[in-house]
């Protein structure tokens, strides 16, 4: 007689996995893998390659022989850090740099925690910023968008726009001369300017973006406060003083916001759980990132608003609670 | 708020009830409703008739039993029930199908009901009447309102949310003018001068039917209510008629309405206006792995394995059988067991369904808070259960739990979180106990 398999209820399942969001989150990425290879050439292409397979490796060594748990790679979790940690490093970066990353990223910034949905911070971020203070030389200079044969030794390196406006006012040049110096708009949201290999379109990150809401694997929460954020604080600041400020869609368009905002921020592991406290985590980001972009050291602050605002999810998870059902409102 | 949209799969909507063969036997266990178990009132070698009583609900929360057969009572023994406990029941030898003079089995529709509120609770009562949409709930203590609260709405549940399940529907289907009837004999009982019935509307042509009946019912209304799981949740049917949330720990009274399901409108209407004991019921059998998916009209006591064998069961191509629907449905060890007041449908799942996933870390998409009609967080409540940290679990609320199993269908990770909130639940359901005993 056959037995039957008995368990508790629900008995059905919705059919999705890790894998299938992780899987999903890669080919919304596409787009902009597509647009990076066209500007930056090969070597953006043999270091995206570089970081996505030296993060799977490095996850099922971690698992295999210092864990000795069952390697989980296939799940695409680590393939997916890798892609991003690529997609946030200029082209030329020296290729063991780029493995030095993804081991950081990795083993520190994940497997150190327990593995996959244990790790405080963006693993993908953690590498970035480990990178950019180790190696901040090769971390900031930026190749320019040349086209497919650009080859590993003669790239033409330049500043991004962010670094261009933000060099130019501590010098005392003109906000008009500078705009003048930076690439138009069309440009800017096609991703025809310096940056990071990733994140220079944000046309195609977008696109990325809506595959993913559509999908349902992430939220409007967290990417719409987060540009929201910075779109007002930005307006606020110009409003105040248009020369010293510079005009907030300049802020969207450039550097890693869409990236950061889209993809970054929106990491399940590492951002609040609630509708109110994914909110309240996109607007931190959004302001943290103009106030170091504007008023900080660096040109550029998403990867570091980001990981600041991860290391308050947990707070945000204890204190903000869903609206329960019959909560019993004190008259 | 919350909810999932699981597969509907009604794959036996279109099946007309069908009254299932007298069997040779039956099992009438004396658990059937929430509550103490009854008291039996034949012994071995009695002779008894369809609809006679057999065992008599003697605490306040509990309900009588009649025999759904008429023959000889072999035993009266411990028999595992579709929990898996063994609890007593009366075994039953069908001899013929003779019933009970006193009821009336002419189909004539009869309308008039000249009964007061007390006479109409008592004979629910006597006819052992509990909630047929699945908790069974003794009728009876459901209109007697306590102290002070004042009921405003009938709330009559026929949203059937669970997927694959039918019997609802048909009875709406087939006997929409006897459950209009059953209504306003439960608006009388309760002292209410309105009823609201809530239908999803993936049912259009119940929707239709009914609503073309409930003109000539005054202050009867049938609202199309959105397609989402589980929107037939007690809480969540009277927050969509009526805009009211039950508060955390309360019953519906407190908001002013009382819920019963369509099943139990027609079992009332039966029991009052045909003089007709509560001892059959339409069990839906269905899912993948059943060849002729069916409504049937059988007698409690009933074994599931001939309701089975009549739709073409074959246990080589079966993996799991489930007492009632695929999200809230007890998965059975055995087929011998006998169909009871709160069987709704028996549901066949193919063996390559039949499995869980393999469970991964959390990835703390927060889906299962999403997915929460009651606005819990089950990944804490799972988590917080397994660490045994039960008062934390206690101030998450995880006593308002419905056990819908909305998070556990929609987690990406495949966790066994409503697993972990029983376990939790259970430990601070023993823990309250415990308060209140000091």
């Amino acid at each position: 007689m056959n037995l039957l398999t008995i368990s508790g209820s629900p008995h059905v399942h919705n059919d999705q996995s890790v894998k299938k969001i992780m899987f999903g989150v890669i080919i919304s990425l596409i787009p902009a893998m597509l647009v990076s290879f066209y500007f930056f050439g090969l070597p953006s292409i043999i270091l995206t390659l570089t970081a996505v397979i030296s993060c799977a490796l490095f996850e099922f060594l971690i698992q295999k022989y210092l864990l000795h748990t069952e390697p989980s790679v296939t799940d695409g979790s680590a393939m997916l850090t890798g892609l991003l940690l690529a997609f946030n490093v200029p082209s030329n970066l020296p290729i063991w740099m780029m493995i030095v990353g993804s081991l950081v990223a990795i083993g520190i910034g994940k497997m150190s925690f327990g593995g996959l949905g244990k790790n405080p911070f963006n693993p993908a971020l953690v590498g970035r910023v480990f990178l950019l203070i180790s190696f901040p030389v090769d971390m900031t200079s930026w190749p320019l968008p040349q086209n497919f044969t650009t080859s590993l030794t003669d790239v033409v390196t330049g500043p991004t726009p962010l670094g261009i406006v933000k060099e130019g006012l501590k010098k005392g040049d003109a906000m008009a001369d500078l705009m003048t110096q930076v690439p138009d708009y069309v440009n800017l949201l096609l991703g025809n300017m310096g940056g990071s290999i990733g994140e220079v379109s944000a046309l195609a990150i977008i696109i990325g973006g809506l595959y993913m809401l559509v999908k349902k694997i992430i939220s409007w929460h967290i990417p719409v406060a987060f540009i929201g954020s910075v779109l007002v604080f930005a307006a606020i600041l110009n409003l105040v003083n248009p020369a010293l400020y510079v005009n907030p869609l300049f802020h969207l368009v450039t550097g890693g916001l869409m990236l950061g905002a889209i993809y970054m921020a929106t990491d399940m592991v590492t951002s609040p759980m609630s509708a109110l406290s994914m909110i309240i985590y996109g607007v931190g980001c959004g302001i943290l990132t103009v106030l170091i972009r504007v008023f900080g050291a660096y040109p550029e602050g998403v990867s570091f608003a980001i990981l600041i605002m991860n290391a308050l999810t947990p707070i945000l998870n204890k204190y903000i609670k869903p609206k329960r059902f019959g909560e019993v409102v004190a008259a | 708020m919350g909810g999932v949209h699981p597969e509907e799969n009604k794959l036996s909507a279109t099946k007309p009830i069908e009254v299932f063969p007298l069997p040779q036997k039956v099992y009438i266990p004396l658990s059937q409703s929430l509550g103490a178990p009854s008291k039996p009132v034949v012994k071995k070698g009695d002779t008894v008739k369809v609809g006679q009583l057999i065992a008599q609900g003697e605490s306040f929360i509990s309900s009588n039993i009649h025999s759904s057969v008429s023959g000889k009572v072999s035993k009266i023994d411990d028999y595992p029930d579709a929990s898996g406990y063994r609890r007593q029941a009366v075994f039953i030898d069908v001899e013929g199908d003779e019933w009970e003079e006193s009821i009336d089995r002419s189909p004539v529709l009869i309308r008039e009901c000249n009964l007061s509120a007390e006479e109409i609770t008592a004979r629910i009562k006597a006819a052992g009447i509990v909630g047929l949409g699945g908790a069974t709930f003794p009728s009876h203590v459901k209109l007697m309102v306590p102290n002070g609260k004042k009921p405003e709405y009938l709330i009559i549940n026929g949203v059937e949310c669970e997927p694959y399940l039918t019997s609802d529907h048909r009875l709406m289907l087939e006997k929409g003018e006897e459950m209009m009837v059953g209504i306003s004999i439960l608006m009388k009982g309760l002292g209410v001068s309105k009823a609201l019935i809530g239908v999803e509307n993936n049912k259009p042509d119940a929707i239709s039917h009914l609503q073309k009946l409930a003109q000539s019912w005054p202050g009867v209304e049938v609202h199309p209510l959105k397609v989402q799981y589980p929107q037939g949740g007690e809480k969540q049917l009277i927050k969509a008629l009526v805009n009211r949330e039950v508060p955390s720990g309360k019953l519906p009274i407190e908001v002013g309405c009382v819920v019963n399901n369509v099943g139990t409108a027609f079992a009332v209407y039966e029991a009052i206006q045909k003089n007709k004991p509560l001892f059959e019921r339409v069990v839906t059998v269905t899912g993948k792995a059943i060849p002729r998916p069916a409504n049937y009209l059988v007698r409690v006591g009933t074994l599931v394995s001939e309701l089975l064998m009549q739709s073409g069961y074959d246990e080589n191509k079966s993996g799991k059988v489930i007492n009632g629907g695929p999200m809230m449905g007890k998965a059975l060890s055995t087929i011998e067991v006998p169909v009871v007041k709160g069987s709704s449908g028996i549901l066949v799942m193919p063996e390559q369904e039949s499995r869980r996933m393999k469970e991964v870390n959390c990835i703390r998409c927060s889906r299962c808070a999403s997915a929460c009609p009651m606005g819990l967080e089950p990944y804490l409540l799972a988590t917080m259960s397994s660490l045994s940290m039960i008062e934390s679990v206690e101030n998450e609320r995880i006593m308002d739990c419905i056990e819908c199993g909305s998070c556990q269908y929609t987690c990406p990770s495949g966790r066994q979180l409503l697993d972990y909130i029983r376990v939790g639940k259970g430990a601070v359901g023993k823990m309250i106990r415990a308060r209140s005993a000091k």
